[in-house]
């Protein structure tokens, strides 16, 4: 930060110019860090607690909890739809959620390489306060490391998150059995290729953007609604498939889904058409699969699509008995073939 | 999704492939040549739509797969130099060479970059005018008029630090070196839908009538090929051996004249060992003359292809239509994608990579 910058109140820091970037110093302990925490980071995020400048959080808490922890490191920073701020916030609330559990705390922690832009660190830090504040979490602790150029890809966020566990039964592979059924929360493959798209600058006639979104509303509707839910998952690196071959071998059972009623977004499918990637395994940021029993799939359904965020919930499969962790898909001409987890990385194909 | 999602309609899938049953009275052999279908078959289950008479087997038309393990090598030595950025398309960065593959050089500190066109290497070289930017040209026909305008272009713009390492290969002398084969039981093909788009399908003429075989071009949905089956078994039970073209939305008989010029103004045909496979005499493309200062072998050290890999992976005999993959007593088992024994399990266009992906685990749902 330059020297202008010190003269900014505390409580009200003005926009940063574009030309002003991180040093090493805003992370070395003395006066730059406590102005970079005490005129960007802590205004932006706005808590009591942090308010309270100690070394933590001091929280009351009661009843089971669930801890999660998630670290973030998306090029580019920000895509249509979401920046690493919003991905940072949802991405952690989203892990409570599939927890079984209401997001209540989040700590933040920034490690920012020198050389960033303290505007973009500023639209970052805001991100993370709006998506908080639509997640209705508290961002209670924090903490921020500078590491030299070169060091780093710009900035990494790390969130751990505590919410308290609202579910009555637990949440997981162990507890899914033969006839339940696969709701999934919407289409699949928005993120993962509105990042594509971004990073390598495609320029497709229609902008795909990032599901990126809270999920933590929809899920804790179905406890409410007393719906006996065996298993969510969100849909993130791996996309639907690795979810779903994860959740068959732990389970040791098997899962069958539907190809045709897994939703994909028309230019989200010529994206993949065009590179040779497959839909199944696109990242999510803000899509899940919920197994219920056959019993109550029709509530649970009518619950989701009520918010905005699974409003496309469609039941798309059902589990099975089996040893091996089978995942298959019938196949739009009626083949069944089978679902495996992404090997490698995702390569564009040659032609 | 228009022109994808009518030619994935169910019933008319349903359709034809009634129609193949009802043309068909003999047991008959057809090879698809490009990697592409045979994904689309494995994925869409299209061989199982058929009848037990018609068996389909894979062709060496993928790529990766074909490429020499020596250009491989080369590629990774370049990368290693602390000077170069060495480029590729992404799924040429995970064929394993001698030692490892070039995500593990990259792994090592060589800068290795996936790119999407070769002409964003050529942007790569025009923006770090320091460096000698490599692209790893490989491929058929589809790639090659995109890798040719590179080069035109690199010499046209006076781009000293940008060269291409060339190992590209032509589909129709494989199917010739196929069918000359004393164990060849190909009896009909479903030719490569994109590289007719480029090439046109007058090639295919003599080869037809020369080996008595019927040569139908084929697209990569499931009703192109599966149009394309019943066009190859109908001619088969007629006893007639032509070039047809259903895939005529995308093909003309005479191809892509401007990619056919850029082609001969950059390459010239030369003779190829396939990986695999072994050498084909015209089989493949190098720089011309007046291209040469682009060629990376000119500026790194010729290239050198010595002995086929031995071993247990039997990918040759996968590329020739010889075998299925499911035939490897090492498939799925000792070779599988995330410790491959060769090519074919590796590439996204690899025949042993498609069994595994969409049939590797046999899931009976009770």
């Amino acid at each position: 930060m330059t020297s202008k910058n010190s003269h900014f109140p505390n409580a009200c820091p003005l926009p940063a110019t574009s030309g002003d970037t991180i040093q090493l110093a805003h992370g070395g302990g003395g006066r730059a860090m406590a102005r970079l925490i005490n005129s960007i980071i802590r205004p932006a995020f706005d808590d009591t607690e942090l308010d309270r400048q100690h070394d933590g959080a001091t929280l009351i808490l009661d009843g089971p909890l669930a801890f999660t922890t998630d670290s973030y490191v998306v090029q580019p920073f920000v895509f249509p739809g979401g920046d690493i701020g919003t991905l940072a916030i949802n991405g952690t609330v989203n892990d409570l959620a599939m927890c079984g559990a209401h997001p209540l705390y989040l700590s933040v922690g920034l490690i920012l390489e020198e050389g960033l832009s303290i505007e973009l660190l500023q639209r970052i830090v805001g991100s993370m306060r709006a998506a908080a504040t639509a997640a209705g979490v508290r961002l209670v602790t924090g903490d921020t490391k500078v590491v030299d150029r070169g060091k780093a890809d710009g900035m990494f966020i790390n969130t751990s998150g505590i919410g308290r566990l609202v579910s009555p039964t637990p949440i997981g592979p162990a507890s899914i059995a033969p006839g339940d059924v696969v709701i999934l929360s919407g289409d699949i493959g928005r993120h993962g290729m509105a990042v594509m798209a971004a990073r390598e600058g495609f320029g497709f006639e229609t902008v795909i953007e990032s599901d990126c979104a809270p999920v933590a509303d929809a899920v804790l509707a179905l406890f409410e609604a007393g719906v006996e839910v065996h298993c969510l998952r969100d849909l993130t690196r791996g996309g639907l498939a690795s979810a779903l071959v994860e959740i068959a071998e732990t389970a040791r059972l098997a899962i069958s889904i539907d190809e045709a009623a897994v939703p994909v977004a028309d230019h989200v499918l010529a994206a993949c058409e065009l590179l040779g990637l497959d839909p199944f395994h696109v990242a999510n940021e803000g899509r899940f699969i919920a197994i219920v029993p056959a019993d109550q799939v029709e509530q649970a359904r009518d619950i989701l699509t009520q918010y905005s965020s699974s409003s496309g919930a469609v039941v798309i499969g059902r589990v099975y008995a089996g040893n091996g962790g089978e995942v298959t898909c019938r196949g739009i001409l009626g083949v069944e073939r089978a679902i495996d987890m992404l090997s490698g990385e995702q390569l564009p194909r040659i032609c | 999704m228009k022109f994808r999602d009518e030619y994935r309609d169910s019933r008319a899938a349903q359709v034809l492939a009634r129609a193949i049953a009802r043309t068909v009275t003999r047991p008959w052999t057809l090879m698809e040549v490009c990697g592409g279908q045979t994904h689309a078959i494995v994925r869409f289950g299209i061989d199982r739509l058929l009848p037990p008479e018609i068996t389909l087997v894979h062709g060496p038309g993928c790529p990766v797969c074909v490429t020499p393990v020596e250009y491989v090598d080369r590629a990774i030595t370049i990368a290693e130099y602390p000077d170069v950025i060495l480029c590729s398309y992404g799924d040429m960065l995970r064929v394993p060479g001698s030692h490892g593959d070039l995500l593990a050089a990259k792994s090592r500190g060589a800068d290795v970059r996936a790119v999407y066109s070769p002409l964003d290497a050529l942007s790569l070289a025009r923006a770090n005018p320091q460096r000698e930017v490599v692209f790893f040209a490989v491929g058929f026909e589809t790639t090659a008029p995109a890798n040719a305008m590179a080069a035109y272009q690199a010499r046209q713009d006076g781009l000293a630090n940008f060269s291409m390492l060339v190992s590209h290969v032509l589909v129709p002398p494989a199917m010739r070196s196929i069918l000359d084969a004393p164990d060849s039981r190909i009896q009909a093909f479903l030719a490569a839908g994109h590289v007719c788009t480029v090439m046109g399908y007058e090639e295919y003429l003599p080869i037809a009538a020369h080996y008595r075989v019927p040569i139908v071009v084929t697209g990569f949905e499931p009703l192109d090929i599966l149009e394309g089956v019943y066009r190859c078994v109908r001619q088969l039970e007629n006893g007639q051996a032509e070039v047809e073209n259903p895939y005529s939305r995308v093909v003309r008989r005479s191809g892509n004249p401007t990619a056919l010029r850029i082609m001969k103004e950059v390459f010239r045909v030369i003779p190829r060992r396939w990986r695999g496979i072994g050498d084909i005499a015209d089989s493949g493309l190098g720089l011309a003359p007046a291209y040469a200062a682009f060629d990376a072998e000119r500026r790194f050290g010729a290239v050198t292809v010595d002995t086929e890999p031995t071993g247990e992976c039997i990918s040759g005999l996968v590329l020739k239509g010889l075998c299925k993959p499911t035939d490897c007593p090492a498939f799925g088992t000792r070779c599988t994608p995330d410790r491959p024994l060769g090519v074919t399990m590796v590439s996204s266009e690899g025949a042993c990579a498609a069994y595994y992906r969409y049939r590797g685990k046999p899931a009976r749902p009770s």
